[in-house]
């Protein structure tokens, strides 16, 4: 097995990609983000390692803009995210210079997705060690998207999704729980999931949310901490109104 | 190339800039409402003259470019660093494929105010309160050192303006009919005004 993992462009003899295996790993090692798709909204909620007390935290920005409607959050290798979401910040531009037209979500992701294959086919490179979670608004249409990418360059769209770190508990707590929102319940529904895993309050959270009008807008600190505060207290009362006696309507 | 007129200046506060609106090739006018002044970002305005194939390119080419570095850098940039870019890129292209445009750029930057770069086809650039380019400026510079001083209101800035596009009018020979005036200050860079003389017939937008 040992010596199939050393060169990205060998198969082992069952089939796998080792390289790409393990760089799917090195997602799962990375903080966890979420992102939902609302009917008029979408929402990226990432969770915020501490920053360490001397750092200035203005300048790690977990969630970007790629165009002014397409916004990308990512899990895994955040040095590999710089030269990608570098590289699709260009391709934006460069289509909105040939075609005179904005990009799709669906374009970008494809193009990232092929960007993310190419290193897994190719000699003495490695894949880029992470997944990304893209969200925004049809140019035209104005349909809000999210997709997903990951280091074997496959790509899906999702109502809601979760990468990186507890990735796996995220998404099941979105399976129970989604339905179709919009607005401020978006909002609230990516927060509590990520809050499923990470510690509450504004401080370890990242939450960012993009709508046609407005494009993305990353939420204050204090913002965070009150829908936090008031998951907590539905939550509280959820709890309430189970052990309350069974004739209390 | 030449019967292009494109003139600008700073005032009080803002910077207005106005171009004339043919397209013209050989002795046929494809069209009279070309605008030829490209909104940069939200606060610089391009006012270009030159071969049409070239301008709308190199000034889109610009445009882009001046996007891209936002989003890479979170804020966008100056005014004299979009000029020194510009210029730049024509440099660069000069002694191999040259861009044949001349470019007024008029920026509004919080902290400096409102500035005009003059660039020309052979990449000089020129920090400037007046600038003007084509047989037009041979009139509109003439009316500028007559009428500008420093500080001007925007109404007087129109006026002047508009003495500009009469006198091209009255005395170049081949006189553009139509002008677009645009005009950008701290509120952002916008369409001000047409100066027509003569309607095109409602052309369906591309």
């Amino acid at each position: 097995m040992a010596r199939y993992d050393r060169a990205i462009t060998v198969f082992s003899p069952d089939g796998h990609l080792f390289q790409v295996e393990y760089a799917l790993e090195a997602v799962r090692k990375g903080n966890a983000a979420v992102g939902v798709r609302g009917t008029d909204i979408v929402v990226l909620g990432v969770e915020k390692k501490s920053t360490a007390k001397l750092q200035d935290s203005r300048s790690v920005k977990k969630i970007v803009n790629l165009d002014n409607h397409i916004a990308l959050a990512c899990a895994g290798l955040k040095a590999d995210a710089r030269v990608l979401i570098n590289r699709a910040r260009i391709e934006c531009q460069s289509h909105r210079l040939t075609v005179e037209d904005p990009v799709t979500v669906e374009y970008i992701t494809r193009y990232i997705a092929g960007l993310q294959q190419k290193y897994t086919q190719s000699g003495g490179v490695r894949p880029f060690g992470l997944s990304t979670l893209i969200v925004g608004f049809d140019p035209y249409s104005g349909v809000p998207s999210l997709y997903q990418t990951d280091p074997s360059g496959t790509f899906s769209a999702w109502k809601a999704n979760a990468t990186g770190r507890n990735s796996n508990s995220i998404r099941e707590f979105l399976e129970k729980n989604y339905k179709e929102t919009s607005g401020q319940e978006t909002i609230k529904l990516a927060i509590r999931a990520l809050l499923e895993v990470v510690e509450s309050g504004g401080k370890h959270i990242e939450v960012a949310v993009m709508t046609k009008e407005h494009g993305l807008r990353q939420l204050e600190e204090a913002e965070i901490d009150a829908i936090a505060a008031e998951i907590e207290a539905e939550k509280e009362a959820a709890e309430a109104a189970k052990k309350a006696p069974p004739k209390e309507k | 190339m030449k019967m292009e007129c494109v003139f600008g200046f700073v005032g009080n506060g803002f910077a207005v800039v106005a171009a004339d609106t043919s397209a013209v090739h050989s002795i046929l006018v494809h069209k009279s409402n070309e605008d030829k002044i490209m909104v940069l970002d939200s606060h610089k305005l391009i006012a270009a003259s030159g071969e049409s194939g070239d301008r709308v390119q190199f000034t889109e080419y610009i445009q882009k470019n001046v996007a891209l570095y936002q989003f890479r850098n979170g804020i966008p940039l100056t005014t004299a660093a979009a000029a020194n870019f510009t210029r730049g890129e024509l440099a660069t292209a000069l002694r191999k494929n040259p861009y044949f445009v001349n470019i007024l750029l008029a920026g509004y930057d919080k902290e400096t105010g409102p500035s005009l770069y003059y660039i020309d086809y052979i990449a000089t650039l020129h920090k400037v309160d007046k600038g003007a380019f084509g047989y037009g400026s041979y009139f509109s510079l003439s009316m500028m050192d007559r009428h500008y001083h420093s500080g001007m209101t925007v109404e007087e800035a129109i006026d002047l303006v508009d003495k500009c596009i009469m006198e091209i009018r009255s005395r170049l020979v081949v006189a553009p009919p139509n002008f677009v005036i645009k005009i950008v200050d701290k509120d952002g860079a916008r369409q001000y005004a047409w100066r027509e003389s003569v309607k095109d017939a409602a052309v369906a937008s591309a």
